[in-house]
């Protein structure tokens, strides 16, 4: 039986061009990029053109790109950073219950030391109105930070009109782009984000490795202290091959973006047609118009989602019930809570599946006759 | 072009690539997902911490993979402080520490910690006694280095493990960066630290790839926050082919070390016999410090130009450290083991490692002497 990979928000596999960049940088360009003999310089060069890839990317200066250890990393960057270098102007900050946890989580550490935090709430679609943005907005406000595209529902948030809103406020505005980055253009001067974190892994490039744009001028504290890499920003000999292969994956991504959410969304309709013909009782959870086109969660009446999974899994298809992050457990997802409450149907019978890298329609059709087979068995 | 320059970074190993290259292609699933191709690659992951626990004989459990040395110290300082504020404030590094820690150390003292530092001889060894006379009750961690990156100094690490033990309630934190594959690293016990920092690109591993390992009980706070991967440690997904490439790195290092330590260790003191043999040569390392790394001064002369020169050669050297080198000033180091001003700014580093030969050695003496015709005995 084929195994049908359709979890690429949860990681990705290496595109086989970033895997070959990558090798031959290991083998070739392994210096040491602070080293000033020759070795080194060449490294720095590597380093450099893989930075100005990332940089051009999102509309940013070569310097404005901290290169991090990965998404997680950038976001604790990006909001301790900010609390710590403002926090003689304020000590509140604004943020969503759906975040991922790399934000939440850093942000409760800073409410333990002291500082405010506003989660805004969503609504039924897991989007956040402007209207909250501006209510929740005061004086000693110093940081925003929202997500641009949800990992479990794909719902994207009005980042651009946010950042409108914050052109007139002292607050940096920051924004997780890590399921966005590399499947929707992003230009950072066009959205007025301040800082936006991005990871490697989600579009194909390698594992631990990101980063976080920072705007010139923006108050930062870094995260990992030591060397001067980075601009004294992050700390740590560069993983220059991990940011040319990173580099690599971005150019790809690229190259292809119109072509990719055509093809999503064609995967997204026909799948969910195949659902129709087979008259299941689904929903879709998230937003119609606002949505990321390769996340794709579905609420299936009367079903549960552990025997589903396990039942999904055994047919093949690598699914998920929203973040992988949740290490190991099935907790009720904070994102389906927060869209529907903590007794809704959703929080136990609802999939993400996810596209990427290497599917073509065959495997959806696939996916799709498999997940009606088992629910058409397994529906109470 | 002969690299001697493996304590700023190595090339990595033929199969530690070929160990990448495959794990991405079969176990590129995310670790912390439930499907097969996620357990598959979980149990990866699990096989790589237990081939490294067993290495420096330890629980699975105990070691955190990073993205490097720098973050692994960066954890073991704050994090170490932070969950135990209430043990002491006070923070005890040597002088010579890697900027790693002095600066994350130095980070703290925001947080209402004070940094104390343990002095060095002119080998870069630190005072016992100095370090009796600040290891106080109020003491919380004592970081201090195995070997020195920049001057290769070896430190009485047991020694300093049962005084720290025996006298305060403050963990013992090992920067073994620079020991690990060269000289025999204990993990642990009275005679071991409690923390202990590895980074795989000085071992022929991969670049952003390392681990902390903790002794067990041992509260710590992460540095990141997030999804609570490595046992709610280091949130972030986890780099599963890095991870198995880094346990292929630390075993292959492992057994290659005591015939890496025999062989550099007759290098060093080949190179070290020769270099004083220039009235204005000092070296900086000694035949009682790390086997691979040799370091010296050439009076009134500065490092980067031995550095250019010596490339001109066809060898790769370095300046003090890869870390200091693009700043002109004098490394915390070199002004901690005191050496006459007129050495300060000549002060180059020859690090050994995989692959270089007896050939190479003599012939980079060659080429050191035909370079001090030139640049001082015209
Ligand atoms: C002694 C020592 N500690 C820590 C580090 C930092 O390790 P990494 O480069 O993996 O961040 C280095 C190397 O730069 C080092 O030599
Ligand atoms: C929206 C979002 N933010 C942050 C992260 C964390 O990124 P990383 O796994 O690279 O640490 C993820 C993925 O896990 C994500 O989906």
């Amino acid at each position: 039986m084929k195994e049908i990979y359709l979890d690429h928000a949860a990681t990705t596999p290496m595109h086989p061009l970033v895997i070959s960049k990558m090798v031959e940088s290991m083998e070739s360009v392994y210096g040491n990029p602070s080293s000033i003999h020759r070795i080194g310089r060449f490294a720095r060069k590597h380093l450099d053109d893989a930075r100005h890839i990332l940089a051009k990317s999102i509309g940013a200066k070569d310097q404005e790109i901290i290169v991090t250890g990965g998404g997680s990393e950038a976001d604790n960057l990006a909001i301790t950073g900010t609390a710590y270098a403002k926090q003689n102007e304020g000590r509140h900050i604004i943020t969503t219950v759906v975040e991922h946890h790399a934000v939440l989580h850093t942000c409760q550490q800073l409410e333990k030391e002291g500082y405010e935090v506003t989660y805004l709430p969503v609504d039924e679609t897991g989007r956040v109105s402007l209207e909250d943005v501006k209510k929740a907005l005061r004086d000693d406000t110093i940081l925003v930070t929202i997500m641009f595209g949800n990992n479990e529902v794909g719902t994207i948030q009005p980042i651009k009109e946010i950042g409108e809103l914050l052109k007139e406020h002292s607050a940096t505005f920051h924004t997780d782009a890590v399921q966005a980055f590399g499947i929707l253009p992003i230009d950072v001067n066009d959205l007025h984000v301040d800082l936006l974190s991005v990871s490697s892994h989600k579009l194909n490039g390698p594992k631990g490795i990101g980063f976080l744009y920072q705007r010139d001028q923006t108050k930062l504290k870094p995260l990992i202290y030591g060397g001067e890499q980075e601009r004294k920003r992050r700390a740590g000999t560069e993983n220059v091959p991990a940011v040319v292969g990173f580099a690599e994956a971005v150019a790809i991504a690229q190259r292809n973006f119109e072509e990719k959410q055509q093809a999503y969304k064609e995967f997204h309709q026909h799948f969910l047609k195949k659902l129709d013909q087979a008259e299941i009782d689904y929903h879709i959870n998230g937003n119609e118009q606002y949505c990321l086109p390769h996340v794709m969660n579905i609420s299936f009446k009367n079903m549960d989602v552990e025997s589903f999974l396990v039942n999904l899994d055994m047919a093949g298809i690598a699914a998920s019930s929203g973040s992988a992050c949740t290490a190991g457990s099935i907790d009720p997802s904070h994102v389906l809570v927060a869209m529907y409450g903590s007794e809704a149907d959703e929080l136990r019978n609802s999939i993400r599946y996810s596209f990427g890298y290497g599917l073509d329609l065959e495997d959806i059709d696939t996916a799709a006759e498999r997940t009606i087979e088992i629910v058409k068995r397994l529906a109470k | 072009m002969i690299y001697l320059d493996h304590s700023a970074t190595t090339k990595p190993n033929k199969s530690v690539l070929e160990t990448f290259v495959q794990a991405n292609e079969r176990y590129y699933a995310n670790p912390a997902s439930l499907h097969q191709m996620g357990v598959e690659t979980n149990t990866l992951l699990s096989r790589a911490r237990e081939q490294i626990a067993a290495i420096i004989k330890t629980e699975p459990e105990q070691i955190i993979f990073t993205s490097g040395g720098t973050e692994s110290n960066n954890f073991a300082i704050k994090g170490l402080a932070r969950a135990n504020k209430h043990r002491g404030t006070k923070i005890l590094i040597s002088a010579i520490e890697h900027a790693s820690v002095e600066e994350s150390a130095k980070a703290l003292e925001k947080e209402g910690y004070t940094v104390e530092k343990v002095q060095v001889n002119e080998y870069g060894v630190i005072s016992i006694e100095d370090l009796k006379k600040k290891l106080t009750k109020d003491t919380v961690i004592v970081s201090i280095m195995h070997v020195n990156n920049e001057i290769g100094a070896l430190q009485p690490i047991s020694e300093i493990a049962r005084i720290v033990h025996e006298n305060s309630r403050a963990f013992f934190h090992m920067d073994a960066v620079q020991s690990f594959g060269k000289i025999p690293v204990h993990f642990a016990g009275e005679e071991g630290p409690d923390a202990l920092t590895v980074s795989g690109h000085k071992i022929n591993g991969l670049k952003g790839t390392g681990f902390l390992a903790l002794r067990k009980q041992v509260n710590i706070e992460t540095i990141i926050h997030g999804g609570g991967q490595e046992m709610g440690l280091r949130s972030g997904t986890v780099a599963v082919p890095q991870a198995v490439a880094l346990a292929k790195a630390v075993r292959m290092a492992h057994e290659t070390q005591p015939a890496h330590e025999e062989q550099f260790s007759q290098w060093r003191d080949d190179l070290h016999a020769f270099l004083q043999q220039f009235p204005y040569v000092r070296t900086l390392s000694s035949n009682k410090g790390a086997p691979h790394i040799v370091s010296c001064a050439v009076q009134g002369l500065r490092g980067e130009i031995l550095v250019n020169a010596m490339q001109h050669e066809g060898f790769i050297i370095s300046t003090s450290s890869a870390c200091s080198s693009k700043d002109h000033s004098i490394s915390h180091v070199v002004k901690a083991i005191e050496i006459d001003p007129s050495y300060e700014k000549g002060v180059i580093r020859i690090s050994l490692g995989e692959g270089i030969t007896e050939k190479d050695i003599q012939a980079f003496k060659t080429a050191f002497k035909k370079v001090m015709m030139q640049v001082k005995e015209f």
